[in-house]
């Protein structure tokens, strides 16, 4: 098994405040790992670091190591408009762009890459089709993604982001926002996903990671309790904690 | 359990209700009643003559409002052309970029103080550093004077306008790898372009009505707005106020009221074209 992002005594602080302590992990390529864990337990917090969102925020800080392909990511030589490009990010409510389907999905093509019209048409229909959309939308992609419900403007972001070519795809409780089908076909579109990118989802849906993930990483405030196949964690967990909550007695 | 009446609660649902039903009533109807005023009066006004030829000196019989309505309509965009892009970047720099807190706090705390300052004394200010060095009354004086008075409103509603968009937005334009400086103007600003868009027309419906500064700068002219940099010229606020109030003549307090009913009517049409020209195609949601 190949390693995609290896983090390293990773810690994370909001100002003064420390959310992250001493996180290791190894995220494995071409698989789905499941983040899980109650509330405020740093999750979020963690897979934010993967794309350094989080430095939007300037009282946010990250110390330690995240090396994708075993380069620290987090050294201030890495070109962060490239990490991002490598590795892309669905966020817990669907954002589409204010503008057409199509602009929407071409956005980033036009953004990183030199591409004709045509190869432009291409792609979009490459990644809308990816991302199991296009049969829905290919009669409106004039018209604004705004107008698409929130099912598919979840899809619509999953095809923008896949349409830049990322080899990781961070999903940040994707289905949260979404009604039960919509989250079905966004599960179904994830197991599609699966081996083309290296997909890390954070989860509050017990059941989903169980039904979708290779691998599982339980946080509980800030540390990695238990780290582990899947299967493994939710059938024989090895810590206390990681049984209480996968059994539901504490959330 | 001892359960409470729910009288209470109900009368205290009942009695905001009414009390806020009542305020709507109140505003409307102060709205309809001004409007209804102004047009009444200025009705009989409107003229062929009236629209399309220029004004004439004190005495003469005759005389339209041309001159002072495109005086107005020059003074007001040049005002906006001189603060709107400025003001739009500062709000922007406000909203997106707080690298530097003081700074915003600085600017935010002059913008309100700008905000409450009267507008004559910015006719003042305008007047002693313009008008006085060059000894010339202009329209262009008239402008900067507005675009003071618009500068801090349109930089407030641009900060606040961007403030609403979600942060997801930005971060998902970030997330595929756009520069701040693009996700800001290209996503962010696009989302919030109504607002933006609302709080420039707000400013300039505002300052087209603005009366005092223009005494101090543009003053008024019973010609052609030729010279916009280097004359007095003609505008409808100073012309409603001359017109109504100032002259002994029946005739020309009519013409003031025509005149209030076309400046009504502008700020009516610059509203309705714009919002008709960026309207939000309506989403379920």
């Amino acid at each position: 098994m190949a390693i995609k992002i290896l983090t390293r005594n990773l810690n994370f602080y909001y100002g003064n405040h420390q959310a992250l302590f001493d996180n290791n992990l190894a995220i494995e390529e071409g698989k789905i790992t499941a983040v899980i864990g109650p509330s405020g337990c740093g999750k979020s917090t963690h897979l934010r670091i993967y794309n350094r969102i989080f430095e939007l925020y300037r009282d946010q800080r990250a110390e330690g190591e995240v090396l994708l392909d075993g380069k620290n990511i987090l050294s201030p030589g890495v070109d962060v408009l490239e990490l991002r490009r490598r590795v892309g990010m669905i966020f817990q409510k669907p954002t589409p762009f204010p503008m057409s389907v199509f602009d929407n999905v071409a956005y980033p093509l036009k953004l990183h890459f030199k591409l004709s019209r045509e190869e432009i048409a291409q792609r979009v229909e490459m990644a809308l089709q990816g991302a199991s959309l296009w049969d829905e939308v290919k009669d409106k992609l004039r018209s604004s993604g705004l107008a698409l419900s929130g099912g598919q403007q979840q899809r619509l972001c999953i095809a923008r982001a896949i349409a830049a070519e990322p080899e990781v795809l961070l999903m940040d409780e994707p289905t949260s926002a979404i009604d039960p089908v919509a989250t079905l076909k966004i599960e179904e579109l994830m197991d599609s996903l699966r081996e083309r990118f290296t997909i890390v989802i954070v989860t509050h849906n017990m059941q989903q990671a169980a039904r979708i993930s290779d691998n599982t990483a339980f946080f509980y405030k800030g540390k990695i309790v238990e780290a582990g196949e899947t299967k493994q964690i939710f059938t024989n967990p090895k810590n206390r904690q990681t049984e209480e909550y996968i059994t539901g007695r504490f959330s | 359990m001892k359960k409470k009446s729910l009288v209470p609660r109900k009368i205290k649902d009942m009695a905001l209700r009414i009390f806020s039903s009542f305020a709507v009533l109140l505003s409307v109807g102060a709205m309809l009643w001004i409007l209804y005023t102004v047009v009444r009066y200025g009705a009989e006004s409107l003229s062929w003559d009236f629209l399309f030829h220029k004004s004439q000196p004190y005495g003469s019989v005759g005389g339209g409002i041309a001159n002072a309505l495109i005086g107005t309509v020059l003074i007001t965009f040049g005002a906006a052309a001189m603060a709107v892009p400025g003001a739009l970047c500062a709000g922007i720099y406000l909203a997106e970029f707080k690298d530097h807190r003081k700074l915003a706090a600085l600017l935010r705390f002059s913008a309100n103080v700008m905000m409450g300052m009267p507008s004559v004394l910015v006719g003042l200010f305008v007047y002693v550093i313009l008008v006085v060095p060059t000894g010339k009354f202009s329209g262009f004086a008239a402008s900067v004077a507005l675009a003071v008075l618009m500068f801090p409103v349109v930089m407030r509603t641009t900060e606040d306008m961007l403030s609403m968009v979600p942060d997801q937005l930005r971060e998902s334009a970030l997330a595929l790898g756009m520069t701040r400086t693009r996700a800001t103007l290209t996503i962010v600003c696009k989302s919030a372009k109504n607002g933006l868009l609302t709080g420039i027309l707000l400013s300039l419906s505002r300052v087209s009505g603005e009366t005092a500064p223009l005494l101090f700068t543009a003053m008024f002219s019973d010609s052609w707005p030729t010279g916009y940099f280097s004359e007095p010229t003609a505008n409808l606020p100073v012309l409603i106020t001359e017109y109504a109030t100032n002259s002994p003549f029946e005739v020309m307090h009519q013409m003031g009221w025509g005149a209030a009913l076309v400046v009504t009517l502008l700020v009516l049409a610059v509203n309705l074209i714009t919002r008709i020209f960026f309207r939000e195609k309506k989403y379920g949601n």
